[in-house]
């Protein structure tokens, strides 16, 4: 929760200082094109949270899958070897 | 030198069985052929080829053509079942490697003999502005494919799907030598001619080349032991 | 007959909490001067590759001693390490991506350490392919691919200090600020850790698979 409010917060931010950051006006002089990112307008810049929210949300989803998958396999083996064994203490008996 | 004797040997039996019917040789260049023909086709703007993509073309078909040899080689050795006879003599297993090796790359240069002139026709590349260090670049560039080609290929000979497995696992290990060919042969095809960056992509080549040879050469034997 | 390792829940029990606090520590870390805010993938974009040096270092040495010694764990070790690789490898080149579109303004360029990097991805699909369909013998094939890959990582990670790429070179980690280096280091420890975790998991499993076909062998006979 802290989180999201955190991230919602930032993002705001980065979206609002170029409106705070206007008046200062300095102009790069030997960076011919280059505009410091607080001084880009609101619809050139990219929001950076989005981007880090999907990394961290796809690592979480890949390693709960990954980890699933191995559990499943696991499971299987330990069923076949204990059907094994059932089979087999049936036959000895 | 009774390793380099073997590996004359292996290359001598190769090109006897070849020269017989010509089958693999004819069968490669007209894919080559095919290959740099379609390719053409695919960039050609307003009846103009882009010469950007005459290197990149080259080693596409060389590529291409280089994975089918490959596989049509040791289809044919194992139809006949002479990889086995052949693991059996009491030959060092490296001497056989690199009598296939001479063989596929054999076949490879002549190939090369009618695509690079065909490519330097089809997109007025100048190709043999710098005759050297093209035949530097094609020579180790064929070189380092080949030889993890042919052990890929030979060690694939006992599997199930071998045809599919080939490209699968050779490409993503060959590519580095393909994107050095592509970028020392633009260099060259650059004008004026970029020799610097060419020499730089040849050294690149050689180093390549020599890894691929040595770990060729000694992880043959145990692949292909039972 | 395969025992579980005494060590295998405390160190789960471990990793499982330094996970969970990692993005409180990446949270307080300062921000970098020019990336400010997306810069904060590097504290799990990094750890992975870490990890994953780890895992081609095994799986290449797992394939050695596999193909000459012939030793079977070797072997299950080696598949274990290259599925890692797998996995960790697209997390790398995912995180890359949604950070390079940020800070590049690509999803994607063809330099030297993307490039060999996508590489190395695809040399270990190719392991794990080759294992699935591969048929008998596809062990030796495999253990000839992980080889192979193993010589590939070196250009991986030295690509970016010999050519001119967009990509960060190696000597940025060390010159970080205290602050953000604890936080590097806390990550990346957790990611080996959980390499190791999962990496013995596996290997459980396929020694565990093992030990059924063996049984299975026995019945029949």
């Amino acid at each position: 929760m802290m989180r999201r409010v955190y991230f919602a917060l930032v993002s705001f931010l980065l979206l609002a200082a170029p409106a705070f950051a206007q008046p200062s006006g300095q102009s790069p002089s030997q960076l011919d094109g280059f505009v410091p990112l607080d001084q880009l307008p609101p619809g050139e810049q990219m929001p950076a949270a989005p981007l880090l929210i999907a990394a961290y949300a796809f690592f979480l989803v890949l390693m709960m899958f990954y980890l699933w998958t191995i559990w499943n396999r696991l499971s299987k083996v330990e069923k076949d070897m204990q059907e094994l064994a059932r089979r087999q203490g049936g036959a000895t008996r | 030198m009774r390793f380099f004797r073997i590996a004359l040997l292996v290359l001598k039996k190769d090109f006897a069985i070849e020269l017989k019917s010509y089958e693999i040789l004819s069968t490669t260049l007209f894919f080559a052929v095919s290959c740099v023909a379609i390719f053409s086709f695919a960039f050609v703007k307003e009846g103009e080829a882009a010469v950007d993509a005459a290197a990149g073309i080259l080693w596409i078909a060389i590529a291409f053509s280089g994975t089918l040899a490959l596989g049509r080689t040791f289809e044919r050795e194992r139809y006949g079942e002479t990889l086995k006879a052949l693991l059996l003599a009491p030959a060092p297993r490296p001497a056989i490697y690199l009598g296939k090796l001479l063989g596929i790359v054999a076949l490879l240069f002549v190939t090369e003999l009618i695509v690079v002139p065909m490519v330097a026709f089809l997109f007025q590349a100048p190709f043999f502005e710098r005759p050297l260090l093209l035949v530097a670049l094609l020579g180790l560039g064929t070189l380092g494919y080949a030889a993890v080609g042919t052990l890929f290929a030979a060690m694939l000979v006992r599997a199930r799907t071998r045809d599919v497995m080939l490209p699968i696992l050779l490409y993503p290990i060959t590519i580095p030598v393909i994107i050095a060919g592509v970028r020392g042969t633009s260099a060259l095809l650059a004008s004026p001619v970029d020799e610097p960056v060419a020499t730089l992509w040849i050294g690149l080549l050689m180093f390549f080349d020599v890894v691929f040879v040595t770990l060729s050469l000694w992880t043959f034997e145990p692949l292909m032991t039972e | 007959m395969t025992t579980r390792n005494r060590w295998f829940v405390p160190v789960l029990v471990l990793t499982a909490v330094m996970f969970a606090y990692s993005p409180i520590a990446i949270a307080n870390a300062p921000y970098e001067v020019t990336m400010r805010l997306v810069q904060k993938i590097f504290y799990y974009h990094f750890p992975t590759w870490m990890a994953l040096t780890v895992t081609v270092t095994v799986c290449t040495a797992a394939s050695l001693l596999f193909l000459f010694r012939g030793t079977p764990l070797a072997d299950r070790v080696a598949v274990a390490a290259a599925e890692l690789t797998v996995v960790f490898g697209l997390f790398g080149l995912v995180s890359g991506s949604l950070w390079g579109r940020k800070a590049w303004g690509v999803w994607w360029q063809w330099d030297a350490r993307l490039t060999m990097a996508f590489l190395l991805e695809l040399i270990f699909i190719g392991y794990l392919l080759v294992r699935k369909f591969g048929g008998p013998g596809s062990d030796k094939l495999a253990a000839a691919m992980g080889i192979f890959g193993g010589a590939t990582a070196p250009f991986v990670y030295k690509s970016v200090d010999w050519w001119r790429t967009v990509h960060p070179k190696t000597s940025v980690v060390m010159t970080l600020i205290p602050s953000m280096w604890y936080v590097i280091l806390f990550c990346t420890a957790t990611f080996l850790l959980l390499a190791a975790l999962i990496l013995a998991a596996r290997v459980r499993l396929e020694s565990l698979r093992a030990e059924l076909d063996r049984q299975y062998l026995a019945l029949e006979d």
